[in-house]
């Protein structure tokens, strides 16, 4: 029921946007803000639940279970005991996050370019007629991108070196497909969206 | 203090960047601070900005100024209680004999998002999309603002050849989804062109993904040849 209903105003205030619509969207729309906190509250606490019974019952890499408590506090203790400056430059926060959590998170996606080169390695393979347009889709792009795609083509003329075929591949095919894949998301959402609200779909609560 | 910041992240960078050669402790301590560090970030940004920010300033409102110096009076917001206390009982889940009760905020998210999907990806995933897809293909009429003559202002071929390739390749895009129908005779080899036009945008979509890893992967290594070992000035 609170599904439905909240589904349903969501939906009756785009075309009804006036009261009382437009205050239960208000109202609804703050207490998504404040839920969506404690959402992702509730993962960190299980985490650091998790962490913690990994610690007490000295299970394997209860070690490193100890260092994710650890870090979490790091953070957490100068984030609420900064104030509303927190994120200020040269509090303890902001020191954590641009020489911590930025060097961490942009390695960790950085190392992402080698998997992705291991596996575009067994994937490129030019099979067949499909494969093989995605071989060349994503040789352009790359090579487009980058100065060495130019300097290979120099001899061309302007409007048809590699990085104008690439704009070309992104703008036209790309884009095509890229829009019949959005339209495809997006029936999908819209009918998962009212199945959801009309009640159909309940796995999220435990039923069928 | 900078120096041992710059010394800090290239030991966590060369942690993570270990990896390569195989799991190893170093990788594992490194990962474990990230996702200590991650989980924290996000646990004081989330109140700061939505606790404090959306229900606390809303209920305890402070007090503020107009330009002649008058207290400008807030009315609390008594209805924010009800998204805290459905934010409380979302918190239930980490004591599983009360679990049960975080199916009330679970209900209110997911109707939520439910809602606001229907909407937001209606209007700009289906609408905009199929509205940018109809379009004039060889050109458009024009009035000259001089004259006021009408003319046909007639595009390059490059733009209508283009424009040509979106209205097919999104049309047989769109076949090539469509599983309600078997893709056989005419109707199959249109969805075979859709095909196509997908393997071609997962290509340039991997090839721009390669790329933006890749260009992470040079800013680290930027940091550590050029900000931490001084080798590249």
């Amino acid at each position: 029921m609170i599904t439905g209903i909240v589904g349903a105003v969501f939906v009756l205030q785009y075309f009804i946007p006036h009261w009382p619509f437009s205050k239960m969207n208000a109202w609804f729309s703050d207490w998504f803000s404040i839920v969506a906190a404690f959402a992702i509250w509730l993962g960190a606490l299980n985490l650091m639940k998790i962490s913690a019974q990994k610690v007490v019952g000295r299970k394997e890499d209860w070690g490193y279970a100890l260092v994710i408590i650890f870090s979490f506090l790091l953070i957490v203790i100068p984030g609420f005991a900064g104030g509303q400056g927190y994120r200020e430059a040269g509090t303890f926060f902001s020191w954590l996050y641009e020489w911590a959590y930025t060097p961490l998170s942009s390695t960790m996606f950085a190392i992402l370019a080698f998997f992705v080169a291991s596996a575009s390695y067994r994937a490129f393979r030019a099979r067949n007629l499909e494969a093989s347009l995605l071989l060349i889709a994503a040789f352009f792009v790359m090579l487009g991108r980058v100065p060495v795609g130019d300097i290979l083509t120099g001899f061309m003329p302007v409007g048809w070196r590699l990085s104008d075929l690439a704009s070309w591949v992104m703008n036209y095919p790309q884009a095509a497909g890229q829009r019949a894949i959005m339209i495809g998301i997006a029936l999908g959402l819209v009918s998962t969206s009212l199945r959801i609200i009309l009640g159909i779909e309940r796995s999220h609560l435990g039923g069928e | 203090m900078e120096h041992i910041a710059v010394w800090v992240a290239a030991f966590l960078t060369l942690g993570i960047v270990s990896f390569l050669y195989k799991d190893n402790p170093w990788y594992k301590l490194s990962e474990s601070i990230f996702v200590g560090i991650s989980a924290g970030y996000w646990f004081v940004v989330l109140f700061w900005d939505n606790v404090h920010g959306k229900f606390w300033t809303g209920v305890f409102p402070p007090e503020e100024y107009d330009a002649a110096g008058n207290v400008i009076t807030k009315d609390p917001d008594w209805m924010l209680w009800i998204g805290a206390l459905l934010g409380i009982l979302m918190l239930a889940r980490l004591v599983p004999k009360f679990g049960w009760i975080s199916r009330w905020p679970l209900a209110f998210i997911v109707g939520s998002t439910a809602g606001l999907y229907l909407i937001n990806y209606f209007s700009s995933n289906m609408m905009r999309q199929v509205q940018g897809t109809i379009m004039p293909l060889f050109g458009m009429w024009q009035t000259d603002p001089a004259t006021g003559e009408v003319m046909f202002q007639a595009f390059s071929t490059y733009d209508v050849v283009g424009n040509l390739v979106i209205l097919i390749g999104t049309f047989t895009g769109l076949v090539y989804f469509f599983f309600s129908k078997e893709h056989r005779g005419v109707f199959g080899a249109t969805a075979k062109v859709g095909i196509f036009f997908l393997m071609i945008t997962f290509g340039a979509s991997f090839g721009y993904t390669v790329m933006s890893r890749m260009s992470l992967l040079i800013g680290r290594v930027d940091f550590l040849f050029g900000t931490w070992l001084g080798l590249i000035k």
